[in-house]
């Protein structure tokens, strides 16, 4: 797709985002807002797994984290909303990076394992520290009215926050990417060794996309305390980590717009499964990984990659077949 | 004293069956380099078609062994016609193939048996037996014998059959495997049916313990994940000493350790999880992975 | 004598890069055949090729039969025993087990004592480390194993890929040396890729001379070793 094409795609989608509360009930509404959040959460996984090859089961801890961080501002300390993304957001990108250092050490395997009893460990840490999270109750937060009197109802009004949020990390994200950074970065999934010979500090860079992913998926779990109104440590559990991790592998690994197709999966094909089949909804969920694994092992945005990047090159050898040959009339 | 001792065989039994789960854990990792996050809930599944059995009439150890050689089938099939085609896909692509068979199993053990806990019965006696002046659990000694038998068997099997070398070998080296005419695609299957055998003997073995539920196996998988950490993702031996560590550790902290009642028994195996990775990443028994550059 | 082995138009391919682009090549039953070429010229796809390694197009015919297309392990199976690129020893099994894979493929189990004896009788360091692990042995004693473990399967063709690469002098002429005995006393025929020409030629009946992914040349070994301006621009003496 040339650049302008891609650009009247993405801004005829962004209409459509903003028109979407005419159309739809609250319901569907606050659903397509987890979208968003949780496309977030994924584009930051992303950039720590997919393009930075650190494998991470683990990320439900920042989510939580970040959830925590709002529903303790506001409930407690009764600060502004608004405050609570970007606090989230730097509390986990310190933590993140923290947590990066040590991870240093650990490659695949291990660091999936690192990750793994970290994810375990949060309901348990979240209910231990009681006065601080409420333990299993959780905390009960109110959702924001729209302000300035704008006429959205507190769901319309999260919905275009969400939005909001997630169209400037994406831009940066896509920035940053794109750039110098984002080569280096893939330059150490790549080949670590042969990126530290071309100079590149690898171990600053690991730990600095450790913390910024985990920004990334704080803000989310920031944003979706807000929207859902409520923090439990039961929500935060290990299983939300492999939802991520589903995430990110069935909407394409690498890929930014892979996060918004991997929220769109996670968000939506649970509650197909369960349209098909109430007695066994996961086992009809599992099936439909397992397909979607079959067609598409790059997930979805890379497998459009392949098929877009097939079809180039057969294009190429047509025209390359077709095309005069300079000197001899011989066929090479 | 006597507690301690005691606490030390219980802790034997429970850690002979994170050994062997950890086991077919690493069996698996060894030949594919993926983690097969299914391996519990196949155990589990294991272990309900045992209890099927053995409610239609069959005596226990008929429906032992044919549990047994249902579930080698099983992995058998599971490997050639769900893992296959994922076969040398990218290794995430191939967890997330695990994963929706984890909840695949877990799904329909609670539908096809609901998820009342049952009982399931231990083939071992129910008066404890005295050793000396210690009295231990039939069934956990037990336990610990069946684990030693199929540890002894997988052992025997690898090393001195021309089958078990040609499995070591197509997990080494696929290449040069089919150089020797060994069908690797088979060889992996075979390995699938030897794990979900080792699952189910270790189902077997835990459910008289703690009940039979869907959710059964899901703390032993941890437990099976830090044995494995400890003893080392490369070798076999070393998961089934790291799963017996984690067992007696487990139990001695759990009784003499006050705060880490059984709520908190779990951060015991997250600790070591944690601790064996930032000191010793490869585990007792492992070997450090060597990159060539 | 009818070709035991016959290429005709053989492509190949790595994913999106072709290789070889239609090479035609043969052995003859009971000869040494060798394919030279400089790095890079698509020999060692050559024998990926015949081994079903990688993706062809075009015809493979081993005593007849066409085994293009088909597995590797089956090809294997037929007798096709293949020394590969960097010998592909097993390294964590000992040397005694690394024989016993390599029979693994024989049709009948008959003789495989016989074949361990006469394959101790090649190589007598192998025998002296029959309990060693295989990745703790010289690269000339791994190459010795490799060769030997195609010998296990009692072939009746055997693929040798860049035998002589990183070994010293001397050892490389043991290891032809002990190539060429096989040659003659078991019958076995062998297809040679090499850099190394002129040893390549030393032992070789036939030879081909390969230019990315195509035959250059082809004849009798004598007549590429004489050959003076083959000679020198191909094999640089």
């Amino acid at each position: 797709m040339s650049g302008r094409a891609r650009l009247v795609a993405v801004l005829a989608l962004l209409a459509g985002a903003a028109v979407l509360p005419l159309f739809v009930s609250n319901f569907r509404l606050f659903q397509f807002t987890q979208v968003a959040t949780y496309a977030i959460a994924l584009l930051g996984l992303n950039m720590l797994t997919g393009y930075n090859g650190q494998i991470s089961l683990g990320h439900g801890a920042f989510y939580a984290l970040g959830a925590y961080t709002a529903a303790i501002m506001i409930d407690r300390w009764s600060l502004p909303y608004a405050l609570t993304l970007p606090a989230a957001g730097l509390l986990c990108l310190v933590a993140g990076f923290l947590f990066g250092i040590p991870a240093l050490r650990l490659e695949g395997l291990y660091l999936a394992l690192a990750t793994f009893a970290l994810a375990l460990a949060v309901p348990q840490i979240l209910k231990y520290f009681e006065d601080w999270t409420g333990g299993s109750q959780g905390i009960v937060l109110s959702k924001p009215k729209a302000p300035w009197g704008l006429p959205l109802n507190p769901d319309q009004w999260l919905y275009f926050v969400t939005l909001a949020v997630m169209l400037v990390l994406f831009v940066l994200a896509r920035n940053l990417l794109a750039g110098r950074t984002g080569r280096a970065i893939v330059a150490i999934r790549d080949n670590a060794t042969a990126a530290q010979a071309m100079g590149i500090n690898t171990a600053l860079y690991k730990s600095l996309t450790f913390g910024v992913s985990a920004a990334y998926t704080g803000v989310a779990g920031a944003l979706s305390a807000l929207t859902i109104a409520f923090v439990a440590p039961d929500t935060f559990n290990v299983f939300l980590s492999i939802t991520f991790l589903v995430g990110i592998v069935v909407g394409g690994l690498a890929s930014i717009s892979g996060a918004i197709l991997g929220g769109f999966f996670i968000q939506f094909v649970p509650n197909w499964a369960q349209d098909i089949s109430k007695a066994a909804p996961w086992a009809i969920y599992g099936v439909f990984l397992i397909l979607t694994m079959y067609v598409m092992p790059f997930g979805i945005a890379g497998t459009v990659r392949l098929l877009v990047a097939r079809r180039r090159r057969r294009a190429e050898t047509a025209r390359a077949a077709t095309a005069p040959r300079a000197g001899t009339a011989k066929a090479g | 004293m006597e507690i301690l001792v005691q606490q030390i065989v219980s802790g034997l039994a429970t850690g002979g069956i994170y050994g062997s789960v950890a086991l077919a854990l690493v069996m698996i990792y060894q030949a594919t380099d993926v983690v097969n996050y299914a391996q519990g809930e196949m155990a589990m599944f294991s272990t309900y078609l045992a209890w099927t059995m053995i409610n239609a009439g069959l005596p226990y150890w008929v429906a032992f062994f044919g549990t047994l050689l249902v579930s080698f089938a099983g992995g058998v099939l599971i490997e050639r016609v769900v893992i296959r085609p994922v076969e040398g896909k990218p290794i995430l692509t191939i967890v997330i193939v695990c994963i929706g068979l984890l909840v695949i199993f877990n799904s329909l053990a609670g539908w096809i048996y609901s998820y009342i806990q049952k009982p399931f019965p231990s083939p071992f006696p129910e008066r404890p037996i005295m050793l000396g002046v210690v009295v231990f659990g039939a069934h956990d000694l037990g336990a610990i014998g069946v684990t030693l038998i199929v540890l002894a068997f997988l052992y025997a099997f690898f090393r001195y059959t021309t089958l078990g070398l040609a499995m070591r070998a197509a997990a080494q080296n696929p290449a040069s495997s089919r150089l020797c005419g060994i069908r690797v695609g088979w060889m992996l299957a075979i390995g699938w049916g030897l794990a979900a055998m080792v699952g189910a003997v270790a189902g077997m073995m835990v459910a008289p313990i703690v009940f039979l539920d869907p959710n059964m196996m899901a703390g032993i998988l941890i437990y099976a994940f830090a044995s494995a950490t400890l003893g080392g993702f490369t070798s076999p031996g070393g998961a089934v000493v790291g799963g017996l560590i984690v067992g007696v550790l487990e139990n001695i902290a759990g009784t003499y350790i006050s705060f880490i009642g059984t709520e908190l028994k779990l951060t015991v195996a997250l600790a070591v999880i944690l601790v064996v990775l930032v000191f010793k990443p490869s585990g007792l028994f492992g070997r450090a992975a060597v990159h060539r550059v | 004598m009818a070709a035991l082995l016959e290429a005709r138009a053989l492509h190949a391919q790595y994913g999106w890069t072709k290789v070889l682009h239609g090479v035609d090549f043969a052995v003859e039953e009971g000869g040494i055949t060798t394919i030279l070429g400089a790095n890079g010229a698509g020999k060692t796809t050559t024998l990926r090729a015949v081994c079903g390694m990688v993706r062809t197009s075009g015809e493979v015919r081993f005593d007849g039969r066409n085994i293009a297309g088909r597995a590797t392990e089956a090809i294997v199976r037929l007798g096709i025993a293949h020394v590969p690129e960097g010998r592909g020893t097993f390294v964590n099994l000992t040397v005694e087990e690394n024989l016993r894979l390599g029979a693994y493929g024989r049709s009948g189990q008959a003789g495989i004592a016989e074949d361990f004896e006469a394959v101790y009788r090649y190589f007598p360091v192998l025998a002296s480390r029959k309990r060693q692990l295989a990745g703790t042995l010289s690269g000339g004693e791994q190459q010795m194993l490799a060769v030997a473990r195609a010998l296990m399967l009692r072939p009746r063709l055997l693929l040798l890929d860049e035998p002589s690469l990183g070994l010293a002098p001397m050892v490389v002429r043991e290891i032809f040396r002990i190539v060429r005995t096989i040659n003659r006393e078991r019958r076995v025929s062998v297809l040679l890729v090499e850099q190394n020409a002129s040893i390549a030629l030393g032992i070789a009946d036939n030879a081909y001379l390969m230019e990315t992914g195509r035959m250059v040349q082809s004849g009798p070994a004598e007549q590429l070793r004489q050959n003076d301006a083959i000679r020198r621009a191909y094999l640089g003496y």
